[in-house]
């Protein structure tokens, strides 16, 4: 079977593990890294690859004689934004990293299967990606009437575009825990922690449940959804089985099951405490193969 | 679902107060530097007398972590009334973690934040309501809700090294009209230079005040008075520094008034050191030193004496102390609001607070990460079984 052609646009961090990751796949090539600064060593980086590449920006992508059938952005929102429907035009899918938001919003082993077709379909957030997973495993067994997640990340692993508008991770990913974790109502915290050496990122998911809810099966399904999310990015684990409380007034009479999840980073490009990047990069990877093989099956 | 589901997206703030209390400043094209104000002149507008320092009190936000956040709209109606005829100019009312703060991982608020701002608001005279922001927390659709309850001082924190983060909200809060604080929070974990270069981050970004704030309350005495220095060095005249202290070493009081000496011109207290872990430094405590030091702060000392007798003593579940695991909490550098969230995981998980702490202190994780606490416990528990199962 031949493989599907793909571009990343945006030579940055992101991108470059992201690329290292899709030298891998068995299902797509990478033809292009694009990019708008002839300097930048993240185009040398995929040159050195055996990448095509250029400074010419979107522009240049467009231009080729073969465009390729899939291209991942990983610039910015506004870039993204401008870029989308000219991806759209020529007929490429587009698996977009940024926050712009422009697609559905996807969680591989949640719900892509409904959006294969998409012509653009969104990452959520690196939050989103670690912790929607494991809200829905929750909600496919009972209600959630409310989910609530911690993501901490290394203060390193931070890029400005997060810092500058830390908001735009909260309410993405609140939104994206009750639209694709199924959860009525949802709330999300992010913390930079400076420490030394870098902490891994760690993710923690409280979700209301009823008083009767079935613990067993809550924890059967979330520790499958977990080694489904292991199976791209390897570094997924808890930390501790399920944590169940009993109800109490302070939550209204609802009771209460805590997981805690921590993400370690493969090492491709970024460091393995860049947990946050790598489930980002993991889990587009996945999309785009899982959109090449034309199948949101679980196989 | 039936049952009243607490757990409600933000507030739903229907009943439209106008801003009647507007802060004067507006955001212009180049407000990279806060209002400059000069020592001792007052900063707000009709305020009663000058004054040298001026005390803001924290009894009903950072007292909301030791309330477990389940502060009545009457005790808010109580305590700043009192506050305010004792000539108390600002009064801090949030959920313990600020904004948003009502959650699992903070703990949910008995009434919601917002409610217990109108409420302040309509008792607060001549005072101003304060609120508190954590980005990462919370965000500018909770400081716009706040600020439509009349709330007019806006004071945003985040981890000591992390000042980026609240570029986004000083800017929203500067176009809300809102007067500005910035809070660098575990201020002990960096040193005075590196502190002030983040201070310098918020004043461009809006701050008219930043505060060194002393989360752990592990500062001692100089390595206060340095860092409050050091802030002052760099954003003085542009804006404020401010000092925000805690009791778990005893020494908020002293340390307030080291800083003041350095220049700081903003002291927070609380009634009854209501607060995180050993508490704050009591209002009433820094009202009668300041003034025997002759010092002004513009507040009654009799006034902020009865207030903390006789209003908020009688209503609070135990009086902040400094037992062993909020001394700890000094010793280790650990975050005083964890201190709760500690005992519930001992209680829970069978292991001591104090362990949990230390443990927690030598992670070095910050504020808002409570989350970790209960992994903490697991481990220690963990660690305890397997020791247990070893002597078999």
């Amino acid at each position: 079977m031949s493989k599907a052609t793909a571009a990343i646009v945006g030579p940055g961090n992101i991108g470059t593990d992201l690329l290292a990751k899709l030298q891998r796949s068995e299902h797509i090539e990478v033809r292009y890294m694009v990019g708008v600064d002839p300097a930048s060593p993240g185009l040398e980086r995929a040159r050195d690859r055996g990448v095509e590449t250029s400074a010419g920006g979107v522009d240049w992508l467009l231009a080729r004689d073969e465009p390729p059938d899939l291209v991942f952005e990983a610039t910015s929102a506004r870039a993204h934004l401008a870029n989308a429907p000219r991806y759209a035009a020529a007929g490429i899918q587009a698996v977009d990293l940024t926050p712009a938001a422009v697609g559905p919003l996807v969680c591989p082993p949640v719900n892509l299967r409904e959006h294969l077709a998409a012509p653009n379909v969104n990452m959520i957030t690196c939050g989103g990606q670690a912790t929607i997973p494991l809200v829905r495993a929750v909600s496919q067994v009972t209600p959630v009437p409310y989910a609530e997640i911690v993501a901490s990340i290394a203060s390193r692993s931070a890029g400005p575009g997060t810092r500058a508008n830390i908001d735009e991770f909260t309410t993405t990913t609140a939104r994206a825990i009750e639209r694709v974790g199924g959860a009525e109502v949802g709330k999300a915290v992010i913390i930079l922690n400076p420490v030394d050496p870098p902490m891994i990122m760690r993710d923690t998911v409280f979700c209301a449940i009823a008083a009767d809810a079935d613990a067993a099966a809550i924890t059967e399904s979330v520790l499958a959804m977990v080694a489904e999310v292991a199976r791209y990015v390897p570094g997924y684990t808890l930390r501790a089985d399920p944590q169940f409380d009993p109800p109490s007034d302070d939550w209204s009479g609802w009771a209460r099951v805590a997981l805690f999840a921590e993400v370690r980073g493969n090492g491709d490009y970024l460091p393995p405490w860049a947990g946050n990047l790598d489930i980002m990069t993991a889990a587009a990877a996945r999309v785009g193969e899982l959109l090449a093989a034309g199948t949101g099956a679980r196989a | 679902m039936t049952r009243g589901a607490p757990m409600t997206r933000g507030a739903s703030v229907t009943r439209g107060a106008p801003m009647t209390r507007g802060a004067p400043m507006t955001r212009g094209a180049s407000v990279t530097r806060g209002a400059s104000v000069t020592r001792g002149a007052p900063m707000t507008r009709g305020a009663p007398m000058t004054r040298d320092v001026r005390i803001t009190d924290s009894t009903l936000r950072d007292g909301s972590h030791a309330m477990r956040h389940q502060f009545t709209e009457a005790q808010v109606r109580q305590v700043v009334c009192v506050l305010a005829a004792a000539g108390v100019e600002v009064i801090e009312v949030s959920h313990g973690d600020g904004l948003g703060g009502s959650s699992f991982n903070y703990g949910f608020s008995a009434v919601d934040e917002i409610r217990l701002i109108r409420a302040a608001v309509e008792e607060a005279g001549a005072a101003k309501v304060a609120v508190l922001l954590l980005p990462g927390v919370g965000t500018v659709d909770d400081l716009k809700d706040a600020r439509e309850a009349g709330a007019s001082v806006a004071r945003i924190a985040t981890h000591c090294t992390e000042a980026d983060v609240s570029i986004q909200h000083f800017g929203a809060a500067r176009d809300l009209g809102m007067e500005t604080v910035g809070f660098l929070m575990l201020a002990h974990r960096l040193d005075p230079a590196a502190l002030a270069k983040q201070a310098r981050i918020m004043v461009d970004a809006g701050a008219q005040c930043v505060y060194v704030v002393d989360s752990a309350g592990a500062l001692v005495l100089a390595g206060a008075q340095a860092r409050v220095r050091a802030l002052i060095d760099e954003i003085r005249p542009d804006a404020q520094v401010g000092f925000h202290g805690h009791q778990n070493l005893s020494l908020g009081v002293a340390n307030s008034v080291l800083a003041y000496q350095a220049g700081a011109t903003q002291i927070d207290g609380a009634l009854c050191a209501l607060g995180a872990g050993a508490g704050n430094s009591p209002t009433e405590v820094l009202a009668a030193t300041f003034d025997r030091l002759g010092v002004r702060t513009g507040v009654d000392v009799q006034g902020v004496l009865a207030a903390a007798e006789e209003v908020v003593r009688p209503f609070i579940p135990r009086l902040p102390w400094m037992d062993r695991s909020s001394v700890v909490q000094g010793y280790a550098g650990v975050y005083s609001s964890f201190l709760l969230h500690a005992e519930r995981a001992a209680e829970r998980y069978g292991v001591p607070a104090h362990a949990i702490l230390q443990r927690v202190g030598e992670a070095g994780y910050v504020g808002g990460q409570e989350d970790m606490i209960i992994d903490v416990a697991l481990r220690l528990q963990q660690e305890r079984e397997t020791a247990r199962g070893a002597g078999w």
